[in-house]
């Protein structure tokens, strides 16, 4: 199918290589229009938001995420993403294994709903939550306005982030490995361990990073559910929208860049660690 | 050979039931809820002014959000895709950007630059341009959010359609234009149009950048989410359920598109 070696070159004779100035000038005035675009939703807000943060100095800046109650919600943001990423560690990759290696009626209908939590508005996912564990539950189960609260609607909306990314890995997984294990004597902890679990690792780290970050600028979901009580359930993002409901922006801006700036590591970090594998197996 | 079929079945009921508590048992039960009593009091709920007005007002920022982010979507996916100049790595950053911004920061970050005290405020203000508290803001809030989703989605299929096809058509005469028109566009269409039904989902369904750019003005300034948001602490359990499962079913309906679609990628690539 390769065209041989000096086509183009034969062919380019016939006819200018450089397109016309037409479609120069229609490429540059696409590539203006999209920095104005790129310039006004992202660059120019980001930036703004960083010299709000810093326009009172290092000091200032350190002065409004240690006050006590950012303090508490940043710590709460960081412990209850923490653990819940845990959890999807562990639950992620047990319902990723069950839709790869097992075989039920309704596994595909199973496999679609895992995406809900991604289509699904963050408001309306904190509603959902409140009918079944709010209060005047069904199941005599009511979290609202606790810590658990918290946990419940960060584990619902970053549901599908480590069974989304471990899913193709094990579905490439070549079974040959584990059966050699296995007939060598290999009880089943052991192939867990020392043959799925590594190779399963990068996919499942991915996951949670991803889940991490998502989980620490969580809003929606939250509102209702966890009451927004300062030092109680309140996290960063519902500090931060309160701050700007009283419109102390500088504080508002401080704890966003603090949020910001964790997302940022964890996420760099991860495509670090995925490009750094990606030129290993290379 | 039992013990494993034992442990096979124990590794299924967990992880079934804990989607079944966490999502399924849920979902279900705000259907239940919602239409206990009947079709009727659901209808008159979801057909109330306030609800309607909100159900038109988010459709129409979806209905300018997206196309736009569709064009520069494209656009920004051909020019990592294809093109070769200084700084492509920080085009790459900025898109992904709003994927690790909080929505509430993002609606704070604008504030900054177009509210009455922001970068741009005096210059809209004294040029009468209202753009914080009003439709204007709530759009670019909402197409900061989705940004994205179609640059993510068509530029893994423009790297494997590879540049053969159209160097082909260029050879033959093409322009750059007719070029994308006929050639690069008809072979990225699936991956557009994926990337169109996540952005869509997540237009519709933004929360916390909408509600800060919007003041939430009843009536006037509020999409059908922060509608739910308003139901709910009015204690209109009703109303805030049927725009809840109204939101849901939009949701349930764009995973249908999704699993389509995929299928329909898939099925191709296998042909």
């Amino acid at each position: 199918m390769s065209p041989p070696p000096n086509s183009q070159g034969a062919l380019a004779l016939g006819r200018p290589r450089v397109p016309a100035i037409g479609a120069r000038g229609a490429g540059a005035l696409g590539k203006g229009l999209l920095g104005i675009y790129l310039s006004a939703l992202v660059l120019l807000p980001v930036a703004a938001l960083l010299s709000k943060a810093g326009s009172g100095g290092t000091s200032a800046f350190w002065r409004e995420i240690s006050n006590p109650e950012a303090l508490a919600a940043i710590k709460l943001t960081l412990a209850a993403s923490a653990i819940v990423v845990l959890i999807n560690a562990i639950f992620g990759t047990l319902i990723a294994w069950v839709l790869v290696r097992d075989e039920f009626p309704g596994k595909r209908f199973v496999n679609t709903l895992i995406d809900l939590p991604f289509a699904l508005p963050t408001i309306v996912a904190g509603v959902v939550l409140l009918a079944l564990y709010g209060k005047g539950s069904p199941v005599g189960v009511d979290v609202a306005f606790t810590r658990a609260s918290v946990g419940l609607a960060l584990l619902f909306v970053t549901l599908p982030f480590v069974v989304r990314s471990v899913q193709p890995v094990l579905l490439e997984l070549d079974q040959a490995m584990e059966e050699a294990a296995a007939s060598l004597g290999a009880g089943p902890a052991t192939v867990l361990r020392r043959i799925v679990l590594p190779s399963l690792a990068p996919a499942i780290i991915s996951g949670v990073a991803l889940s991490f970050a998502r989980a620490i600028g969580e809003y929606g979901s939250l509102v209702l559910i966890t009451g927004e009580l300062p030092f109680k359930t309140e996290v960063g993002s519902v500090y931060i929208f309160g701050q700007i409901s009283n419109e102390n922006l500088p504080a508002a801006a401080a704890v966003s860049v603090l949020l910001l700036l964790v997302a940022l590591v964890v996420l760099g970090a991860l495509s670090f660690v995925s490009h750094r594998r990606s030129r290993h197996v290379r | 050979m039992s013990a494993n079929a034992a442990r096979r079945l124990g590794v299924r009921m967990l992880a079934l039931g804990y989607l079944a508590l966490l999502l399924g048992a849920p979902v279900g039960m705000i259907f239940y809820r919602t239409f206990e009593h009947g079709l009727a009091p659901v209808w008159s709920a979801v057909t109330a002014p306030n609800a309607e007005h909100a159900f038109w007002l988010s459709l129409e920022i979806v209905a300018i959000a997206v196309p736009l982010n569709t064009i520069f979507g494209i656009g920004m996916a051909l020019l990592l895709e294809r093109g070769r100049f200084w700084g492509k790595g920080l085009l790459g950053l900025v898109i992904d950007l709003p994927f690790a911004i909080s929505p509430v920061v993002v609606g704070l970050a604008l504030v900054l630059v177009y509210g009455k005290t922001g970068w741009l405020g005096d210059w809209l203000t004294t040029n009468g341009i209202q753009i914080i508290f009003s439709v204007p803001g709530m759009v670019i809030a909402t197409a900061v959010v989705s940004l994205p989703f179609v640059a993510r989605e068509t530029m893994p299929v423009l790297r494997e359609l590879g540049i053969d096809a159209e160097q082909a058509a260029e050879t033959l005469g093409a322009s750059a234009w007719q070029t994308f028109w006929r050639v690069t566009l008809p072979a990225i269409r699936w991956g557009v149009v994926y990337g169109v039904v996540l952005s869509t989902a997540r237009a519709l369904g933004e929360f916390g950048a909408v509600s800060i750019v919007s003041g939430r003005i009843e009536g006037q300034t509020q999409t059908l989410p922060l509608y739910v948001q308003d139901r709910f602490e009015n204690f209109d359990s009703t109303g805030a359920y049927a725009a809840a499962v109204l939101l849901a079913l939009l949701a349930l309906g764009t995973l249908l598109a999704m699993n389509l679609l995929t299928r329909r990628t898939r099925g191709r690539t296998a042909s």
